[in-house]
């Protein structure tokens, strides 16, 4: 309560300093007393067990540099080396292991040590610790802001990278024989992948003069109306390119499931498991696999 | 711009180039029927290869040439549709359902002989 009274007071006064004015004597006290803060603020960090998987001297280290440029972000207000310093940063932590909320944390606790030192420092002028907070917590809120939307910016990047690494090796379109495709689908299946494994099989019908496909799904647990449909869409418009597709490895739960929501797949032609398949799909091309002779007894 | 229609055989061939009006192809549409009969041809390929993007008044087109040319006696074979464009259609509905559809112009000429063949 003090403290709104405070605030409100605080505008009374001709405003004697402008709060560049004050930001600038808030920096000069924080550069001042660089060092004291610093350790102060590291010892915080320890106590309240953050960033586990980092060496003591690494914390140092980039206690340090943040402390720095957080004051340097206070003094010019302006963000974007602060921003790159806290991408680079979650670069080089998160394949550590470090979470967001000791990100988050640690920026926290450097601006509650720093909040504390001004406590000390003005005790006595209350009306001038109200300006200097005046001044210092938009600043100090918009850093942490900063620092914790380029920590979970950059977390999202890489998931991003990860996730289409990911897709991209589990799509692939195989050529078993001449004009014959088997598209193995393992794993869960999503809108989007759903959307990437028809373009690369369309493209793959194109590239390989494909007749025929095989869509193998033995290896997808579940699937939902939206990709049940993505499938029947897939088959027709594989269709439509020319080539004939055959799904196989429907297992009883995905069937259950279809049948239950009503998907239509009185279109697609469907086979057992991917061997009755590839079978079929070569009486199509007009293959005919036959032993040459028994292998030898060992 | 009017579409040529090309005689080759028994076949007649009709490429789309890539910007088609609806009167272009209303006239296309006129004039395979016309010919297909004229020239006692079995079958019609149309060949969209260079359709990057096919509205619904094409593939209309295209469903309505097939089933006339049917009701003329012969055959139609839809070849060179582009993947994106196959897509696209089938999330509209437009699946060209009893049209024969396939790869390329090579394609299509392999199966009407076929075709042929086992007809005869």
């Amino acid at each position: 309560m003090a403290k709104r009274e405070g605030a409100s007071l605080s505008l009374e006064p001709k405003q004697a300093e402008e709060p560049s004015e004050l930001l600038r004597e808030l920096v000069a006290h924080l550069r001042q007393n660089r060092t004291q803060l610093r350790e102060e603020w590291v010892v915080r960090i320890s106590e309240t067990r953050l960033l586990t998987a980092m060496t003591k001297e690494e914390i140092f280290a980039e206690a340090t540099s943040i402390y720095d440029s957080y004051v340097e972000a206070l003094e010019t207000e302006a963000f974007e080396a602060l921003q790159a310093y806290a991408r680079n940063l979650s670069e080089r932590i998160i394949p550590r292991g470090v979470e967001t909320h000791e990100v988050v944390g640690i920026v926290l606790l450097l601006r509650d040590v720093l909040a504390r030192s001004l406590f000390a420092k003005y005790q006595n002028d209350f009306k001038k610790l109200n300006r200097i907070l005046d001044a210092y917590e938009p600043a100090a809120n918009r850093i942490a802001n900063t620092v914790a939307v380029g920590f979970v910016q950059e977390r999202e990047r890489v998931i991003r990278q990860q996730q289409e690494a990911i897709r991209e090796l589990s799509t692939p379109v195989l050529q078993v024989r001449e004009r014959l495709l088997i598209l193995p689908i393992i794993g869960v299946i999503d809108p989007q992948r759903a959307r990437q494994l028809t373009e690369q099989l369309l493209r793959g019908i194109r590239t390989n003069r494909a007749k025929v496909v095989v869509i193998d799904i033995t290896g997808v647990a579940a699937m939902d109306v939206t990709v049940a449909n993505h499938l029947v869409q897939t088959v027709e418009a594989s269709r439509l390119l020319g080539a004939t597709v055959i799904v196989t490895g429907l297992s009883p739960e995905i069937a259950q499931t279809l049948v239950t929501i009503g998907v239509d797949l009185g279109k697609m032609n469907t086979v057992g498991d991917l061997q009755g398949g590839i079978e079929q799909a070569e009486r199509v091309l007009g293959y005919k696999v036959a032993k040459l002779a028994e292998p030898e007894p060992r | 711009m009017e579409v040529p229609i090309l005689k080759q055989g028994a076949v007649l061939i009709a490429t789309f180039q890539a910007a088609l009006s609806d009167a272009d192809l209303n006239q296309l549409r006129m004039g395979l029927v016309q010919q297909v009969v004229k020239f006692r041809s079995r079958a019609v390929i149309v060949d969209v290869t260079a359709m990057d993007v096919m509205d619904s008044f094409a593939s209309r087109t295209l469903r309505e040439i097939a089933h006339m040319i049917r009701l003329r006696g012969a055959e139609t074979v839809i070849v060179g549709i582009q993947p994106e464009v196959a897509f696209a259609m089938v999330q509209l509905g437009l699946t060209l359902e009893g049209v024969a559809t396939a790869l390329d112009l090579e394609e299509g000429l392999a199966y009407l002989n076929e075709k042929f063949k086992t007809t005869n």
